[in-house]
């Protein structure tokens, strides 16, 4: 008997994916009965689920963001690499690079297998577990950076650039435009592992995921919220805030910053431009299209779903590699991090004059 | 590894909007490169340094040869920039190990490689660098580096970094071809100055403070000598043994498009002048001269049709002997004597304005009309010359209505038969932090001649868009006429002008000799609000 194709019984609805015969969907960008979260990015972990099953990082990630009980009224953590059958679902989760607690979400149906990636990527980051690629006859991947002029420099020179723009600009602070979840910690622990062991300043809409890092496992090293920090003292500090405070109203606290943003986007100088940075660092936390195609080798499926993302020219590009593309049109997907990291900027520094001492953060505590 | 640290300080440069931040990486530039690769970058940044050898055509079919077309297609597409594109999707070959190249390697490579084997020379270049490395290659090779750095920034980037004065660097300059090498060995204290000897080289021009109502009443007409302020441009002449040159103020050797000039210059010595279209005795407005600036030749018959002319307003150099020290009356004492005993065709001198006070001298200001006075110059009768501009010495008295000189920050298209032309100009001035702030918008003012320059100068120059905006090199120079400053509390330079309209093109000017805030905010009142 042929195993069924994995388009027979994974389905794209309204919803998101969902797998038909396990009764449960995957990164639901709405409200479902079931879910399975790859990772806690607000574009994949949507809040009311009535059972949400990930990793037990995820979960907590997600329980931070949303408050108790929004994520998911039962919760059930699934380590990674161990399964569990659904409704004769085969399921288990495999990291995928991308941020802590990220996984790709393996499902097996009657000898077919899909798994979904999720976001992901290939490069070490030693915040996340690192990718892992699990053979499979449909995979479902990201295609955020899909196109060839998207190729990573190895985030540690970036790194680099930026100490050495502070060494160059002792006077002035240095503000990291980046995301909360994930390219935040990500930052400090590489400047950690540069040699950078001054206090690292943060955002007021950072602050609380560093803190959950660092309680699930991930070292940070001293951490200070650069809301109350003083003008002078920020002079020849860093300093990470979510990409629409790195410009705006908020950063008149520091001291003559130099605009830094760290994303994939940085590679491209007319989207650097636009946001007025100085400093771009191409730092990212998805796949380079190196990565895309290698990742399609990896898992040796005959045929890959494309998400979020340039899907055009991966689709192209797998075809001339014989493996035959699919582009899923996904609801809601890669929008992400930017509008929420505004809404959340928003919320934890609503003004401009903030009362000192309000968000203290102390020294960290090493785990 | 100097074509990396090239391509860092070429993405620091591009992205680095305050003037103060260029310096100090232009100072970690000079402080970390060897000999000649920071003299040959330098020259590059400035646009001194060119090379012919490569087109964009030929680095399309390198990237043509190694690209598949349709990722080619949607990546260009989604870059938008054949140069940035071409960096970013280079896939170098596998089990590349050369170092990539030095400034000085690639200078060399160039001369020496027959044409035919530039592509493979190229190429290879290409395989050893990354995209930023790669970005900077292709920059250095087609030209058009835009990173914001002109050759007077350079300058000043040097005195900062040595600690010599601007000055002193600007006089030998021209005197020391790329990579200045003898410059660099001066600034560092290992030999002495370099020699001009008789180069023709320019001398750092003194300027002129605009003149507001506080100054003027301090005033007192003995110690003072008026001049017309003629709307031309202002030039250099520097004639000897070792050659003539005319310059602009900033420096920039515009020669080649005046032969008549340069013909004139039968002397030895430097001259301090207006550069004018004069008919018959009759100077023309300065949209005549305009037709003959900025070309590298020029034709028999725009010379009949727009014959330039200087008149002069010092005399810097007479020989070999340096009058700068000398008090203003003493040097023009020195200037009309030699006008007399010279006669030299195509220079009179500028006459000097008579007047019993100050009153009466602002009645001749009042009542000067012509299109080609721009208002009155007051110079201390015992100033000697300075370079730059020192307070109190000179001081420029425009008259009505009120200029402005901005730079172009943005522009946007306009509407109706304009659809098609960017003629909305939004400028701005420097605050006193050295950031451009935006001052107001002109959509009127100019000729069609200068909209269309104006246009083509802005699809050139453009750094980033935005819709129907496109956001412009910070490089060119507005002379904004208005009739009112106002506070305004909408801009975040705070300050709104009243029926700003373009009065002309400074082509010739500086934008970081654009004028600052403060000197805007001092206008603020002088008409009623009406």
């Amino acid at each position: 008997m042929t195993a069924p194709h994995p388009e027979t019984w994974l389905k794209v609805t309204p919803s998101g994916l969902f797998c038909e015969p396990g009764g449960f969907f995957i990164d639901p960008t709405r409200a479902v009965d079931r879910a399975v979260v790859s990772h806690g990015h607000s574009d994949h972990a949507r809040p009311g689920h009535a059972h949400v099953l990930a990793t037990a990082e995820t979960l907590a990630i997600m329980t931070a963001r949303m408050g108790e009980g929004r994520a998911g009224e039962t919760q059930q953590a699934l380590p990674l690499g161990e399964a569990l059958t659904i409704n004769g679902v085969r399921v288990w989760l495999r990291p995928a690079g991308h941020v802590l607690g990220s996984a790709q979400v393996c499902m097996e149906w009657q000898g077919s297998r899909a798994v979904v990636s999720g976001d992901y990527k290939r490069r070490r980051d030693p915040t996340a577990t690192g990718f892992e690629p699990e053979p499979c006859d449909v995979f479902v991947t990201e295609a955020t950076f899909a196109l060839p002029v998207f190729r990573h420099p190895p985030a540690e020179a970036e790194i680099t650039r930026l100490l050495r723009s502070v060494a160059l600009f002792p006077d002035r602070t240095h503000v990291v435009g980046c995301y909360s979840l994930g390219k935040c910690q990500r930052l400090v622990a590489l400047l950690r592992e540069a040699g950078w062991d001054r206090p690292i300043h943060l955002h007021g809409a950072h602050v609380a995921l560093c803190r959950l890092y660092e309680a699930l496992g991930v070292p940070l090293g001293e951490l200070r919220t650069a809301t109350v920090a003083k003008k002078d003292d920020l002079k020849g500090a860093i300093v990470l805030a979510p990409p629409s405070a790195v410009a705006d109203r908020w950063a008149r606290r520091l001291a003559e910053p130099v605009v830094a943003v760290a994303s994939g986007w940085m590679r491209v100088r007319q989207r650097a431009r636009q946001g007025g940075v100085e400093l771009p660092l191409v730092i990212s936390d998805h796949a380079d299209w190196d990565e895309l195609l290698a990742t399609a080798e990896d898992v040796q499926a005959p045929e890959i779903w494309v998400t979020h993302g340039r899907e055009d020219a991966l689709i192209h590009a797998l075809a001339l590699r014989g493996i035959r593309g699919r582009a899923l049109h996904l609801v809601g997907r890669g929008e992400e991090e930017e509008e929420e990291e505004e809404e959340e900027a928003a919320a934890a520094e609503p003004a401009a004059g903030d009362s000192p001492g309000r968000r203290g953060l102390g020294p960290a505590t090493q785990p | 590894m100097s074509l990396p640290a090239f391509a860092e300080l070429l993405e620091r440069l591009v992205f680095t909007p305050g003037r103060n931040a260029k310096l100090a990486l232009l100072g970690q530039w000079f402080a970390g490169q060897p000999d000649p690769d920071r003299g040959i970058g330098l020259a590059a940044l400035t646009e001194e340094l060119t090379f012919a050898a490569a087109k964009p055509a030929m680095i399309r079919e390198l990237v043509a040869a190694r690209t598949d077309p349709e990722l080619w297609r949607l990546s260009y597409d989604y870059v938008g920039d054949m140069a940035e594109t071409v960096a970013l999707i280079w896939q170098p070959r596998a089990g590349i190990n050369a170092p990539p190249p030095t400034l000085a390697d690639i200078v060399e490579a160039l001369e020496t490689t027959p044409k035919s084997d530039i592509p493979a020379l190229l190429a290879g270049w290409l395989d050893t660098l990354d995209a930023g490395g790669r970005l900077a290659l292709i920059k250095l090779l087609t030209g058009g580096m835009r990173v914001g750095v002109s050759a007077r920034l350079a300058r000043v980037a040097l005195a900062e970094w040595s600690g010599q004065p601007v000055e002193a660097i600007e006089e030998v300059w021209h005197g020391v071809a790329p990579p200045y090498a003898p410059i660099f060995a001066w600034l560092e204290g290992r030999a002495p100055a370099p020699d001009p000897r008789d180069a023709p080289v320019f001398r750092p021009l003194m300027l002129a403070h605009p003149l507001e109502d506080t100054d003027l009443a301090a005033l007192r007409a003995e110690e003072w000598r008026a001049e017309w302020k003629w709307d031309g441009i202002r030039v250099q002449l520097t004639a000897g043994p070792g050659g003539r040159r005319l310059w602009s103020r900033g420096g920039e050797d515009i020669s080649a498009a005046f032969p008549e000039i340069l013909a004139a210059m039968e002397f030895h010595g430097v001259l301090d002048g207006e550069l004018l279209v004069v008919r018959e005795g009759e100077v023309a407005p300065f949209a005549d001269l305009q037709q003959r600036l900025n070309r590298k030749s020029v034709t028999a018959r725009m010379q009949r049709d727009f014959p330039a002319a200087v008149r002069l307003y010092d005399l810097l150099f007479e020989g070999g002997e340096d009058l700068r020290p000398l008090p203003f009356d003493a040097r023009r004492a020195r200037l009309e004597a030699w006008h007399a005993r010279t006669a030299p065709a195509r220079m009179e001198l500028s006459a000097l304005v008579a007047f019993k006070s100050i009153d009466a001298l602002a009645r001749l200001r009042d009542g000067a009309r012509a299109a080609s006075i721009e208002g009155l110059m007051l110079k201390r009768a015992d100033a000697p010359y300075v370079a730059g501009r020192t307070k109190g010495l000179w001081w420029k008295w425009k008259r009505d209505p009120l200029t402005v000189d901005a730079v172009l920050m943005y522009a946007q298209r306009g509407h109706g038969k304009r659809s098609s032309f960017y003629s909305d100009y939004t400028f701005g001035v420097w605050r006193e932090d050295g950031e451009l702030v935006p001052i107001g918008k002109a959509y009127s003012g100019y000729t069609d001649e200068e909209l269309a320059w104006l246009d083509r100068w802005i699809r050139n120059n453009t750094v980033n868009r935005f819709g129907p905006v496109r956001e412009v090199e910070r490089a060119l120079v507005l002379e904004v006429a208005f009739d009112a400053a106002q506070l305004s509390s909408r801009h975040k330079s705070g300050v709104a002008l009243r029926f700003p309209r373009i009065a002309r093109i400074r082509r010739d000017k500086p934008a970081e000799e654009a004028d600052r805030l403060a000197a805007v905010m001092a206008l603020i009142g002088d008409r009623p609000a009406d």
